[in-house]
Parts: C-alpha cells; sequence; structure tokens
C-alpha cells in the first residue's frame, strides 16, 4: 500500500485530534493571561501572572492538589490489591461462578451520579442510612460519612466503581496462566502462596499496568461523585483540582483564574504521567 | 479426611467466601432496586424494610416529574450516534497502523493516548465558551461532537490491538488478487475482526452512557443525558429515596443489562490486547 494512501486513512483522526487539544489548549492558556470575569464582559486587558497568583494563593489549592493526589493513589491501591485477591479467589471453578462474576462486574456499569446518589444517601445517611442501622445494630453511634470523613466516601464510592474493571482485567489474564507450570510447582512442593507470589504476580505485571494507566486517566478526572454527593465540602474537605476549577469557572464566573486553574490540571497530569509512563512503561507494548 | 475430601472442602470455603464478597458489593444495586419499588415511609424506615408490598408508583412518577423517556432518548442517540462516527473515523485510521507500520507509528499512537490524559477541566472554559457562541448549548450534536472526541483515541488504540494481531498472508493474498484498500478493509479486515470492532463499540457506549462531566456542564434540560438527569435527584429538597432509587433503577437498568450480555466481548476490548 502506498504512503500517500496511509496518510489519507489516518488523516481524519490525527487532524480532529489535533485541533481537539490545540484549539481549546492555546484558549485557556489564553484565557489565563488575561482578565476575565463572564459578569464583567468588556473588561478583558492583559494581566500576566495575576490569575495564576490568584489561583495559587485560593484557600482551596493546596487541599485540591492534595486531595487530587490522595484520591488517585487510595483508589489505584484499593483496586489493584483487592482485584488481584479477587480474581485470584475466583479463578477456579465453584458452584456459580458465572453468576459470582457477573455481581462483582455490576458497579463498573452504574454511571458516577447514581452511584454517588446511592451511597450518599441509601448507605450512609447517618439516620436513615443502610450504615447507621448497622451502627445502631451493634450498639454503635452512626457515623456521617459525608460531614466527618468526606474524601474517605468519595474514595469508597470511586473505589467501588472501578474494583469491577480490575476483576475483569485480572480474571481474563488469569486464565491465560500456564497450568503446567502451576502444577510442576505444586509437585516440587510448593506452597499456594509461593505460587501466588511467584508465579502469578509476575503473570499479572502487564494487565497491573493497563489497569494503573487506565484508571489514572479517568482518576485525575473525578468530578460526579464530588459534584452529587459532598459538593467538595465541608470546607475543602473533598475538593480535587477537577471540582476547584470547575468552581472557578462556572459557579464564580471567573474565566481568567480557572483557565490558570485548567493549567495546573493539565501540568499535574503531566507530571503523574511522567512518573507513570517509567514506572508502568516497559510492561506496555504498542 | 481424604485428600479429596479436603480439596473439596478447600473449594467450598472458596465458593462460599467468594459468594459473601460478590453479595456485598452487589448489595448497594440490589438495594436500590429494592427500594424503587416500596413507598417513601418504608425507604426510610429504620430497621430498613425488607418485605413489604411492592409498588410501581414511583416509576409513573419518574416518568412524569422528569420525562425520563425524553432523557433516555438523548442517551441513546448520544451514546451510539458517537460510537458510531468515531468508529468510522477510527477504522481507517486504526487498519493503515496496524498494516502499514512506520517508525513513527508508535509516537502517533502514544500521542493519541495522551490526548486522553488532557484533563477534560482544562479545556472545560474554552468548550464551553465554544459551544455557547456556535449554539452547541444543551444540544445532543454538541454532545455527541464531544463524546467522538472524547473516545477517538481509546478506539484506535484498541482496534489497532485487534488488527495488529491479524494474519498478514490473508491480506497479502487478497492484494494479489487485485483488492484496493477499500475492498482489504470492507471485503477482509471488517469480517474477520467483527469481535474486536463489537467489543470496542461496547466499551465506547459504556463510557458514553455513564460520562457525567461534558453532560452535566453542557447540558441544561433539552440534551440532558439520564446522567444529568438523575443529578437533579441530588438537590436537598426532602427525602425521595422511592423516587430517587425508581430514577436511577431506570437509568442504569439499560446498561447493566447491556453490559451482562456482553461481559465476555467486554472482557477481550478492556485490556487493549495486553492481556491475551
Amino acid at each position: 500500500m502506498k504512503r500517500s494512501i496511509t496518510r489519507l486513512l489516518m488523516a481524519p483522526s490525527v487532524i480532529l485530534l489535533l485541533v481537539w487539544m490545540i484549539v481549546p489548549l492555546s484558549m485557556t492558556i489564553y484565557f489565563s493571561t488575561i482578565r476575565f470575569n463572564l459578569l464583567y464582559p468588556g473588561q478583558n486587558n492583559f494581566v500576566g501572572w495575576m490569575n495564576f497568583e490568584f489561583f495559587m494563593t485560593d484557600p482551596g489549592f493546596m487541599p485540591a492538589i492534595l486531595n487530587t493526589l490522595i484520591l488517585l493513589l487510595s483508589v489505584l491501591i484499593i483496586t489493584v490489591v483487592l482485584g488481584v485477591a479477587l480474581s485470584a479467589l475466583i479463578d477456579k471453578p465453584f458452584f456459580g461462578q458465572g453468576i459470582v462474576r457477573v455481581l462483582l462486574i455490576s458497579p463498573f456499569f452504574i454511571m458516577p451520579t447514581v452511584n454517588a446518589l446511592i451511597w450518599k444517601n441509601m448507605m450512609m445517611n447517618p439516620v436513615y442510612g443502610v450504615f447507621a442501622w448497622i451502627s445502631q445494630s451493634l450498639g454503635l453511634e452512626p457515623i456521617d460519612w459525608l460531614s466527618d470523613f468526606p474524601l474517605m466516601s468519595v474514595i469508597i464510592m470511586v473505589s467501588w466503581q472501578w474494583l469491577p474493571f480490575a476483576i475483569l482485567v485480572f480474571v481474563t489474564a488469569l486464565q491465560s496462566q500456564d497450568t503446567e507450570q502451576k502444577e510442576a510447582a505444586q509437585m516440587d512442593g510448593a506452597t499456594g502462596w509461593h505460587i501466588f507470589r511467584y508465579l502469578t504476580i509476575p503473570h499479572l505485571a502487564r494487565p497491573i499496568a493497563v489497569v494503573v494507566m487506565i484508571e489514572t486517566i479517568f482518576l485525575l478526572a473525578v468530578f460526579a461523585e464530588i459534584f452529587v454527593s459532598t459538593g467538595g465540602g465541608p470546607g475543602y474537605d473533598s475538593t480535587n483540582l477537577a471540582y476547584l476549577i470547575y468552581n472557578q469557572a462556572l459557579l464564580q464566573y471567573d474565566v481568567g483564574v480557572a483557565s490558570a486553574g485548567g493549567l495546573f490540571a493539565v501540568l499535574l497530569a503531566n507530571i503523574v504521567a511522567f512518573f507513570l509512563i517509567r514506572a508502568v512503561g516497559k510492561n506496555l507494548t504498542v | 479426611m481424604t485428600l479429596n475430601q479436603q480439596r473439596k472442602f478447600k473449594t467450598f470455603i472458596t465458593g462460599a467466601f467468594a459468594w459473601l464478597i460478590a453479595l456485598l458489593l452487589f448489595f448497594p444495586i440490589f438495594w436500590m432496586f429494592i427500594t424503587s419499588f416500596k413507598t417513601e415511609l418504608q425507604a426510610i424506615s429504620v430497621p430498613p424494610a425488607l418485605f413489604f408490598e411492592p409498588t410501581l408508583e414511583n416509576f409513573g412518577i419518574v416518568q412524569e416529574r422528569s420525562d425520563y423517556l425524553k432523557h433516555a432518548l438523548n442517551s441513546v442517540v448520544t451514546s451510539f450516534g458517537s460510537t458510531f462516527i468515531a468508529l468510522i473515523i477510527g477504522v481507517p485510521a486504526a487498519y493503515a497502523m496496524a498494516f502499514n507500520p512506520t517508525k513513527k507509528t508508535k509516537d502517533i499512537l502514544l500521542w493519541m493516548l495522551s490526548t486522553k490524559m488532557l484533563p477534560a477541566v482544562g479545556v472545560l472554559v474554552p468548550i464551553y465558551i465554544l459551544s455557547r457562541d456556535y449554539g452547541f448549548l444543551d444540544s445532543r450534536t454538541g454532545l455527541v461532537i464531544i463524546f467522538t472526541l472524547m473516545n477517538l483515541p481509546i478506539i484506535i488504540w484498541m482496534l489497532f490491538s485487534y488488527f495488529k494481531d491479524l494474519p498478514k498472508e490473508i491480506l497479502e493474498a487478497a492484494r494479489m488478487d487485485g483488492a484496493n484498500p477499500w475492498d482489504e478493509i470492507v471485503k477482509v479486515v471488517l469480517p474477520l475482526s467483527i469481535g474486536g470492532i463489537s467489543s470496542t463499540a461496547l466499551l465506547s457506549i459504556i463510557l458514553c452512557w455513564n460520562e457525567a462531566f461534558w453532560s452535566l456542564n453542557l447540558t441544561a434540560s433539552e440534551a440532558a443525558p439520564l446522567t444529568a438527569m438523575i443529578a437533579s435527584y441530588s438537590s436537598p429538597e426532602g427525602l425521595f429515596w422511592a423516587k430517587l432509587s425508581a430514577a436511577s433503577t431506570l437509568a442504569c437498568a439499560p446498561i447493566v443489562i447491556f453490559g451482562w450480555f456482553c461481559q465476555k466481548q467486554l472482557v477481550q476490548g478492556l485490556t487493549f490486547g495486553a492481556v491475551k
């Protein structure tokens, strides 16, 4: 096939993605250097770094960055560790294996807004929620999850959503594991733990890399769960970068500052991506 | 105990444990489903009501109050429409890269994926303003365009990993018989990779159906898909859990059932060819 045809076939995708990347990003960069508040139209003079200073000195700035990273790391650890453990648990045939798998992966199909509403109301409500009822039955004081542990509540919701994804990937990966190798190890007297540690875990290196990479893309941008459940509060306790910028742009109408914040989000994503690709990149092949 | 009995016992314990965890993780969904058939009073009763006379009242109220069918149609149109368009754009690109790889192919693929790393919130303001100026706010067309571009990198990446594994000899044979690239794609590549393409489409549909950032920020009432409709139930206007549950059940049921039926295909797709 000729080179020109190859180029022709790729052109629509490449051009569209270039436009999708460059146009909004350059607009964001431009907006971040001017005064731009939707409430005061027409006063769009150049202000240099002021928007950045304003965003960085916002009391929510440091909490938002920390919360973004805590959320990312906690969910990654929870989903990968539990995902590996659970997929190893359901790897061997047992009664109702198919149904168990369907039950386990279901939360992945639940939309984030519904996810947040179920957990916020029916599970975590301090008076009528299921958790409150369990605490009371055990004679304990019910916990007001969303006010007392807002970030942890969000972590629980997001992990619940992404654990099935990890399980799906790991279960598939385990099915391709060499059973002869495992049997040989068993013959040689290896314990279950040894087989898991020295055969299964290395076998899962690549799937883990895939899970970490894809989850990171989505976890850096968690928004709906916070929007619906805690609204970023109390204070800034569960505000992440995405929510802080949304707050600046669409609630305070300050496009300039929001754009500066958007660039911070891009920067943070790039830093994370840089470390991530170095850490897991060698396990990924194109 | 004999060795055999011991093994059976072990399987039983693992199975029971797996069932326990699966039921725990599924519980919130089960609870949502159950609550949607309760009256509002039963929904907030402590201890939770397990046995009650089911009512279908809530579903009618949800349809009446927030026009479920309109939002469901929005969800269907945006997720299927954008997936279809993205496939049409993505298939040729993935085909070209898989069968005529150059030194730059890997870089192009990584660059495409890196556009996904760009957080949506970083371009929220420009997209919002562009949509406003061109009349795409609260429009299904606007949402379809954004969903298409949003999922294009993942779609190309997945298709690429499928096409790459197709036997090259078949293509060469077709070429010998005088097939042009169009024939190659339509008559050889597509029929061979129908499984891969359908799992790609599945994942894309699910991601669009559950997408909540753009749909919350760019739609109001007319074009709002189900994700945005549900968010309107979060306003603290009282404890209407039964209606909330009914709305949630209606919003999730189509895609959950869809997902159950397609889980095998989905698994293949989700791993981007990195897991065989």
